[in-house]
């Protein structure tokens, strides 16, 4: 218990620190973007004296001191309230940000899970069969594999899959002509325009779980109690899933969840390629744009989603593995 | 490996005696060639240096290399690959093959750069946090973990994004601010197990100050961490580099791979069929990230080994 508070502790402050650096970095960069910020709002009409004071306050023209402007900024924070965004301009940010967020958990999301569990089986393997073809081919493929820059993997699938041999649609999130609903074809559609991003997000993730499972499988492989294991006679599976694998599996589930939590913000590259319409693209939309307020929110938001994550792992390391709880 | 080995004379020694041999510390060229040795005997290791060797020639001589200079676009445009231009060209009308050859000096010199920067700043904070205690190191482990945590492409963005037009300047310094502390991380949980042993013990005692015995003492012992650190932060700096390029983020004038994947498809490449173009500066940045991984399997090897190459147990 008393593990628990101390890392409740923690989050609490490290949630802190990154909201007041989200407060900080527009402040400390050259320039000033939100003169940038007003120019361009003032271009979609006239900006009323209510949406000048709001957006002051979110970026900071310095009327009254920094501490005021830190005050109101907080209270905007915590009222989930980040003001309109700039270039979709009559919605909130808070608006756009859930229209885009259902996407990105359910497609990077699966995928993730998928890629965790193929990739540590494979690792497994690997280690248990090392120096053989079965260890190689996953090591090798998979070092390779994972320097793929997201981007090109994308584009080149995009290029195969989706123009010359048209097996796949080329970009969105679903038919222009279907609305989304939860109806069966829907679903169907949805799936069918997720592949392409799904799978260059598998390729270039899979070589990541497979070496990192198979580096710390070998070292535990070498513990003694692993060969007093295979001196007692046990089934050599037996002495991989139940002796090695399950106390090396324990980094890699950190990296797990780190993974889930970085869900949020970690597609942005695959997200722009396939014009995905998730958290990644708005991101990217919101940097051409220079739009800050949306910035800043999607920022924030996706490293509240990877703090949450890292908290969360923490905890259940901790049962998983007492002698971290100390 | 590299732990100083001092044979101590034998008590009760005669005099005249012929002296005993001392190990002196190594010198430094010797302690590189060994390295260099160990890490040339593991297969992977030895193909990713070949590797490595091939672009980084192509860096320094891609003047005398390629065929054309990048920026030259007095081509056709969109041309397929012929006799002249073995890639084609783009939609600009500049030749393939020259943009892919001088892109590899902007990959191997940020790699460069901005991974002996993060190195520099993680050797830094890392070792003297390994080495205090107290509240300080507390400080410093807050500070890290924060750096850890917070995820580092939407980071490198949004500060690409307030600093614009900053170059490649600003691409290695967004580079290296997001890239430390990993190795930080690394190098201090090594200090803070050095910390205890022996010879540090007897360094304290003999009255060293604590600059001395972190970067004299300790240091030498954490050379392969410290090389295995580098290269892992060039490949995550080359990686960055070509993913902020390729969003329109890095200098716009200036030929990286990254950008040429940027321009190839704002110039819908993919329709007009230019594969080599999609596919050329991809594989150079993949296969030179995989280079400097395959080293560090090599560097692996230093310090622990158990991760040599070797049949099963």
């Amino acid at each position: 218990m008393k593990y628990v508070l101390r890392k409740t502790g923690l989050l609490l402050l490290t949630l802190w620190a990154a909201v007041t650096l989200n407060f900080f970095l527009p402040r400390m960069m050259p320039g000033s973007p939100t003169d940038a910020a007003l120019a361009r709002l003032a271009q979609n009409g006239p900006v009323s004296p209510a949406t000048r004071a709001a957006i002051e306050a979110q970026l900071g023209v310095p009327t009254g001191n920094i501490w005021d402007q830190y005050m109101q900024y907080l209270q905007n924070v915590l009222t989930l309230d980040f003001g309109v965004s700039y270039t979709f301009f009559p919605q909130s940010v808070a608006q756009l940000v859930l229209g885009a967020l259902p996407w990105t958990i359910v497609m990077v999301g699966l995928v993730t899970i998928i890629a965790f569990i193929i990739g540590t089986l494979l690792g497994v393997l690997a280690a248990w069969r090392r120096g053989t073809f079965l260890d190689t081919l996953p090591t090798l493929t998979g070092t390779f594999t994972s320097a793929f820059p997201y981007f090109w993997t994308a584009l080149l699938l995009l290029f195969f899959a989706g123009y010359v041999l048209r097996w796949f649609p080329t970009s969105g999130a679903y038919s222009p002509r279907a609305a989304p609903e939860l109806s069966l074809a829907f679903v169907g559609d949805a799936a069918y325009h997720a592949v392409l991003p799904a799978l260059t997000i598998l390729i270039t993730s899979l070589g990541g779980w497979i070496l990192g499972m198979r580096n710390t499988m070998i070292n535990t492989l070498g513990e003694d109690y692993v060969t007093f294991a295979e001196a007692n006679g046990l089934r050599s599976r037996t002495v991989a899933l139940r002796y090695a694998a399950r106390n090396a599996i324990l980094p890699n589930l950190t990296g797990f969840g780190l993974a889930l939590g970085g869900v949020v913000g970690g597609s942005l590259l695959v997200e722009r390629v396939f014009s995905y319409p998730g958290v990644g693209y708005l991101l990217y939309n919101a940097v051409t744009n220079q739009d800050f307020p949306l910035m800043q929110a999607l920022f924030l938001m996706i490293t509240v989603s990877v703090l949450l994550a890292n908290f969360i792992v923490d905890i259940l390391y901790g049962f998983l593995d007492p002698r971290t709880r100390r | 490996m590299t732990e100083k080995i001092t044979t101590e004379a034998e008590p009760g020694q005669r005099p005249d005696a012929p002296p005993v041999r001392t190990a002196a510390p190594a010198p430094p060229w010797t302690v590189l060639v060994r390295g260099a040795a160990t890490v040339w005997s593991v297969p992977k290791a030895r193909f990713g240096v070949v590797l490595l060797a091939i672009f980084v020639i192509l860096a320094v001589f891609a003047p005398l290399i390629a065929p054309y200079l990048p920026t030259d676009n007095s081509f056709g445009r969109s041309l397929p690959g012929s006799a002249a231009h073995l890639f084609g060209t783009t939609a600009a009308g500049e030749d393939v093959l020259s943009q892919v050859i001088w892109g590899a000096r902007i990959s191997v010199l940020v790699g460069m750069v901005a991974g002996l920067l993060s190195t520099l700043i993680a050797v830094l904070i890392g070792m003297s946090w390994g080495y205090t205690r107290g509240f300080l190191a507390d400080v410093i482990n807050f500070v890290v973990n924060l750096f850890l945590v917070i995820p580092g492409l939407p980071l490198m963005i949004v500060l690409a994004a307030y600093l614009q037009g900053g170059g490649l300047t600003m691409i290695i310094f967004v580079v290296v601010v997001t890239g430390w502390a990993w190795g930080a991380r690394v190098l201090r949980s090594q200090t803070q197990s050095l910390r205890g042993r022996d010879f540090i013990t007897a360094a304290q005692f003999s009255g060293e100050s604590s600059f001395r015995i972190v970067f004299r003492e300790i240091l030498p012992n954490m050379t392969s961490l410290i090389a295995g650190s580098f290269f892992g932060a060039a490949t995550a700096a080359i990686l960055a580099e070509s993913g902020l390029s390729f969003l329109g983020l890095g200098g716009a004038g200036s030929v990286s791979w990254g950008t040429m994947l940027f321009w190839a498809q704002n110039s819908n490449a993919i329709l007009t069929g230019q594969w080599v173009l999609l596919f050329a500066p991809g594989l150079c940045i993949a296969l030179l990230a995989t280079s400097l991984t395959l080293i560090n399997f090599g560097v692996d090897g230093l310090s622990n080994p158990r991760l040599r190459e070797g049949k099963g147990r």
